[in-house]
């Protein structure tokens, strides 16, 4: 219950009075997501007799799931010998790759780059990826809960016991109402967070143990998607469309997608680095904008949204991964930040990672020696070689091209590292940036707007409850923040949860937190680091649709 | 005293329905499914009768396909005693389902069947009325308040004119509605007890009931949208309108 | 040619307009028309619906039993004199909803609920999902038509026509004890309420601050109409979470429905799109409102409200 940015507060679970249920595991998993449920289904594969629970916020597992998704499927190899014959709902395999830049009313084909080739690669939901690995993870004795987010560490004598979940049926105040259900504490032996991208209770312990003392700051991006049912006889089942360019400009990194699946349905969307300097800038936005491309409306023109949603993702790649264990706890996935940029695919890294990650707790019973385990597998030499690609795009997108032709000719194997910035750190003033003209233009497919784009998402949170985006100074955004950046929140948040609006008492920060598609981009782009992005009630949240 | 009560299966209330282009459904691929929240309304009142001291056992039912056991775990992690599948993985509809319950109630013999007033996917409102009028049981439906005291049960049902109550003899048949109480979370250690309370699967055509006749759904179509009407100028416009339309 | 018998809904010697609702909806069927009422002897409401245009003609029921409308005691009589007509219909009122699948359990046989439109005798449309979804169903049977009707799909028939023969019968079958009537509270509080309410006013983020909220329950009572708000009024506290109109809040169907100073989210349409009337006022003319707003007025709630007020 405490705002949990203090992380003082995190040890003292004693000090709260009231009584709460325990529970112990053998290993606790943070996250049903892909790296949470490899982890959770190597271990029962190779030790049948330990007990494995994986606690996930969503209200059933996948609902809050959201990547691309193309993925390399090796990992799944590794896990399951039988499974192409019965594969996830969503699984069409690539047959074609294109790469392009986009100008605002034409497409110039590039050379593919080799780390985007994707033959023998899947499109899929990660989604229906996850609910396919819950079956196959509860088939093997894994305890899975949905609707149970992990509140705050516990933390005994310096080392993590288990996690505390949030509480249920507290009313906006904070106040106990009639259904009040406090949280419990479920204690392992040792905890797994695989919370995925700026996962909550990741964030404190990474501060409070200091484990990104010796890393980069991590980097992150905010991708938006969206699945859209379209007339018959449009798409090409497997071909996989990537592009860069407009209605970027080239200060700004990122690029768009457009794959193709079965039953006349596509997967569009886009990603922007939040290291963006224009506090203007929407990546809403430039999403719905590259969606009316003179060469990409026409793909949708007629079709409607089956679902949408938003989400952040890392980007600092190898230089960024924070120490990935402390006593008791190890990282994974993309709460660590496992992701390969260039290849623009983190699942099958999250997944291996959570196969090593098994492995090791096979094998050593505890956390130490993970960050060092981890460090040694091919998935890490695999994000050691495109190290210094995602930080070449910090001097524009034309170096940024030319450094990565560079970094792939040699292989990673030049020497050094690269550096990175704090994403918000990389937000200018309003005086520092002139307004640019960016040619957008009048749109008219849907959604019409953000709250348009919610409702596709089927977010839901009870209303009665404590507002999850905790500002720890609300103040700062309507002086300092409303002079400096003109309120940025209420530009780069997918969902519309930040308005500022005209009161009789002047100008007023609005917090819709009903709309939060816990993307999380608020907790990490705010250039006051003045958000802090706590789980809502379990079970609150988005409920995608096979994104 | 038992109670017995029926939970559906049904696409999550949160869902953004989508109508097949080709009319024959819903789509319900990648859809969440929970239980039918006015069911679990009944599953709340049914337990908290029994921590009332009034019931004795809860008994959860449910008709369908395998995945209904998730919807029956719910429902014991609720804190229902034990519950009964009936399996099938034909449409049931609403006559049907009350003649199977009626054959569970004859088995089972409890004193109370709670049910939800409707299932939110087909918005049917019929089995609660149905299997009343076929056990020759009173109905109490759409409630809001319910009262046990002794071999009687004080109903307050929600009617269009407002706050209907009933004394009704038992065994008799009660459907809920919004308000009869806010179903409980479920806790962690309950779900986990759930998986091992009793769960018995019936086939459906082990229990030899004829079938009923049933209606035919020839298409499922989206609603018309609705389309801009006309501008008024001003308030004395807007009024002369509404009165043109019997509106005021 | 068909044989539609049509139950009435009445209380206190009144018919309800819902009965007229459901006379419009099997003349639509096509064929006799005969409506039953259920009285414990005063012809009032008989007259009442000898009156209604289409009918051809009414069948009173009478016995002590119906002092309330208790479908454990009403379905036996129906069943009575069902037989020889080819459909049966009721509003989709709780009245409608609580009898009707009683009698059809009786009858064994199935029924349809909500009827919006006729596609013909024994196919019909009727909503599913809330109403996000239309099926068209048919009885594919030659049996029996049990169905309800719903009431925003179908205006009322004029109750003008010469009245036609009443036809009285005493129904003397045992009806059962074990259902009674204990009382009936009638409307909670000054207004009606909000899900059951004809009319409906509901006040947005435009109204500015709580205190105008008055405007919007000034114009309420005046039309006697229930409030409501959007998701921003009530996240900016100006009234309570229950009046909340929309997918997270109350969906609704009221004949008249005016969205004073609301933008129109679709979240907000999704609890309203089967209101009958849609009426916005919003000063912006942009607002998504209009695009489906039955009358739009670009304007100042500040002023129109206090208009209307006066004006109505």
């Amino acid at each position: 219950m405490e705002a949990n940015n203090n992380h003082q507060n995190i040890s003292q679970a004693t000090t709260d009075e009231i009584e709460r249920d325990e529970m112990a595991f053998d290993y606790l998993i943070v996250g049903a997501g892909p790296a949470g449920l490899a982890t959770a289904i190597r271990l029962k594969q190779k030790n049948a007799d330990l007990t494995v629970c994986v606690i996930e916020k969503a209200s059933q597992p996948g609902m809050h799931s959201l990547a691309g998704a193309v993925i390399e499927t090796a990992a799944l190899d590794e896990l399951f010998s039988d499974w192409r014959q019965t594969p996830p709902d969503v699984w069409v395999p690539v047959t074609k790759d294109e790469f392009s830049l986009l100008s605002a009313s034409s497409k110039t084909p590039l050379p593919l780059p080799p780390q985007q080739r994707n033959h023998d690669n899947v499109i899929t939901s990660l989604g229906a990826l996850v609910a396919w690995l819950v079956e196959k993870a509860e088939a093997l004795g894994v305890e899975v809960y949905a609707g149970f987010p992990a509140q705050q560490a516990l933390l005994d004598e310096g080392r993590v016991v288990g996690v505390r979940t949030g509480d249920m049926g507290l009313d906006k105040q904070g106040s106990p109402k009639d259904s009040f259900q406090p949280g419990m504490d479920l204690k392992a032996k040792v905890t797994v967070l695989a919370e995925g991208c700026r996962g909550s209770v990741s964030k404190q312990l990474i501060k409070h143990f200091s484990l990104d003392k010796n890393s980069q700051p991590q980097t992150y991006g905010i991708g938006i998607k969206e699945l859209w049912q379209l007339p018959p006889g449009r798409v090409t089942p497997g071909l996989v469309q990537h592009s860069i360019g407009w209605p970027l400009d080239t200060a700004t990194y990122g690029g768009s997608f457009l794959y193709h699946l079965e039953n006349d349905q596509v997967a569009v969307g886009f990603v922007v680095g939040l290291d963006y300097q224009d506090p203007r800038f929407s990546p809403f936005e430039a999403f719905q904008q590259f969606k009316h491309h003179p060469t990409v409306k026409p793909v949708l023109e007629g079709g409607e949204i089956v679902s949408s949603g938003a989400r952040a993702l890392v980007e600092g790649g190898w230089q960024s991964l924070p120490t990935m264990d402390a006593p008791g706890v190890m990282l994974i996935g993309d709460a660590a930040g496992t992701l390969n940029v260039p290849k623009i695919k983190g699942v099958h890294t999250a997944l291996w990672s959570g196969i090593y990650a098994a492995d090791h707790l096979v094998e050593q019973a505890d956390s130490a020696g993970w960050d060092q385990a981890f460090r040694q597998s091919p998935v890490a030499k695999e994000l050691y070689q495109v190290r210094n690609i995602r930080p070449g795009f910090q001097y524009g997108l034309w170096r940024g091209l030319l450094n990565a032709a560079w970094q792939t000719l040699t292989r990673g194997l030049v020497p050094g590292v690269m550096k990175h910035h704090e994403d918000h750190s990389a937000l200018k003033r309003l005086s520092e940036m002139t307004q640019r003209d960016r040619q957008w233009v009048e749109r008219d497919l849907p959604p019409r707007d953000r709250l348009a784009s919610v409702y596709f998402a089927a977010t839901e949170h009870d209303e009665d409850q404590p507002v999850h985006l905790q500002i720890a100074d609300p103040d700062i955004c309507t002086s300092r923040c409303a002079q400096e950046y003109g309120n940025p929140c209420t530009k780069f948040c997918p969902a519309n949860v930040y308005e500022m609006i005209e009161t009789e008492q002047g100008r007023q920060l609005q917090i819709n937190a009903a709309n939060c598609v816990h993307c999380k981009t608020c907790d990490i782009k705010d250039p006051y680091q003045i958000i802090n992005w706590v789980p809502p009630e379990g079970g609150s949240g988005p409920n995608y649709r096979n994104l | 005293m038992k109670v017995l009560v029926g939970v559906k299966r049904v696409v999550d209330f949160n869902t953004r329905i989508q109508v097949k282009s080709d009319g024959s459904g819903v789509q319900t691929d990648g859809v969440k499914f929970s239980m039918n929240p006015f069911d679990e309304i009944a599953v709340e009142e049914a337990i908290r009768l029994k921590e009332a001291g009034l019931a004795t056992e809860v008994i959860a039912v449910s008709i369908g396909g395998d995945k209904n056991q998730d919807t029956l775990r719910s429902a014991l992690a609720m804190g229902a005693d034990s519950a009964l599948l009936v399996k099938t993985d034909d449409e049931i509809q609403p006559l049907m389902a009350a003649k199977i319950l009626k054959n569970l109630v004859e088995q089972q013999q409890p004193k109370l069947v709670l049910l939800g007033k409707q299932a939110i996917d087909d918005d049917a409102n019929q089995t609660p009325q149905m299997l009343a009028g076929l056990l020759g049981w009173p109905q109490a439906t759409f409630a809001s308040k319910l009262e046990i005291d002794g071999d009687t049960a004080a109903v307050t049902r929600e009617v269009d004119a407002g706050l209907e109550t009933l004394s009704v003899d038992l065994p008799a048949v009660v459907s809920s509605d919004l308000r009869l109480n806010e179903p409980r979370y479920i806790k962690l250690p309950d779900i986990m007890k759930a998986k091992r309370k009793p769960l018995e699967v019936i086939d459906l055509a082990d229990l030899n009931i004829a079938a009923s006749a049933s209606i035919a759904t020839l298409k499922t179509s989206a609603p018309p949208q609705r389309q801009a009407g006309i501008k008024v100028e001003s308030s004395e416009a807007l009024v002369a309108e509404l009165k043109a339309r019997n509106l005021v | 040619m068909n044989k539609i018998l049509v139950i009435a809904e009445h209380a206190n010697g009144v018919l309800n307009s819902s009965t007229a609702r459901a006379v419009a909806c099997a003349a639509a069927i096509g064929g006799e028309i005969t409506v039953a009422v259920l009285t414990t002897g005063s012809c009032d409401v008989a007259a009442q619906a000898a009156g209604l245009e289409g009918v051809v003609s009414v069948a009173e029921l009478t016995n002590p039993g119906n002092a309330q409308a208790l479908a454990a005691l009403q379905a036996p009589q129906l069943l009575e004199i069902s037989a020889g007509y080819t459909h049966v219909l009721a509003p989709n009122s709780t009245f409608g909803k609580d009898l009707m699948p009683r009698l059809a359990a009786l009858l064994d046989r199935p029924m349809v609920t909500d009827i919006m439109a006729v596609q013909d005798a024994r196919t019909f449309d009727r909503p599913v999902y809330a109403g996000n979804a239309i099926t068209t169903v048919q009885v594919d049977d030659d049996g029996l038509v049990l169905a309800t009707v719903r009431g925003a799909s179908w205006p009322p028939v004029v109750q003008t026509q010469a009245p036609v023969t009443v036809e009285c019968q005493t129904s003397d079958i045992d009806l059962p004890a074990h259902t009674r009537f204990v009382a009936l509270d009638g409307e909670q509080g000054d207004r009606p309420d909000l899900q059951a309410a004809e009319k409906v006013i509901s006040g947005g983020r435009g109204l500015g601050a709580a205190e105008h909220f008055a405007l919007v329950e000034a114009v309420a009572d005046k039309l006697g109409a229930a409030v409501g708000a959007s998701r921003a009024a009530v996240d900016s506290g100006w009234v309570p979470n229950d009046l909340q109109v929309g997918q997270t809040g109350k969906i609704i169907a009221p004949d008249l429905y005016i969205a004073a100073g609301i933008s129109g989210a679709i979240q907000h349409l999704a609890g309203i799109k089967d209101a009958g009337t849609i009426v916005a006022i919003n000063k912006d003319p942009d607002a998504p409102i209009f695009e489906v707003a039955d009358i739009g007025l670009v304007a100042d709630l500040h002023e129109v409200l206090p208009a209307l007020t006066e004006m109505l």
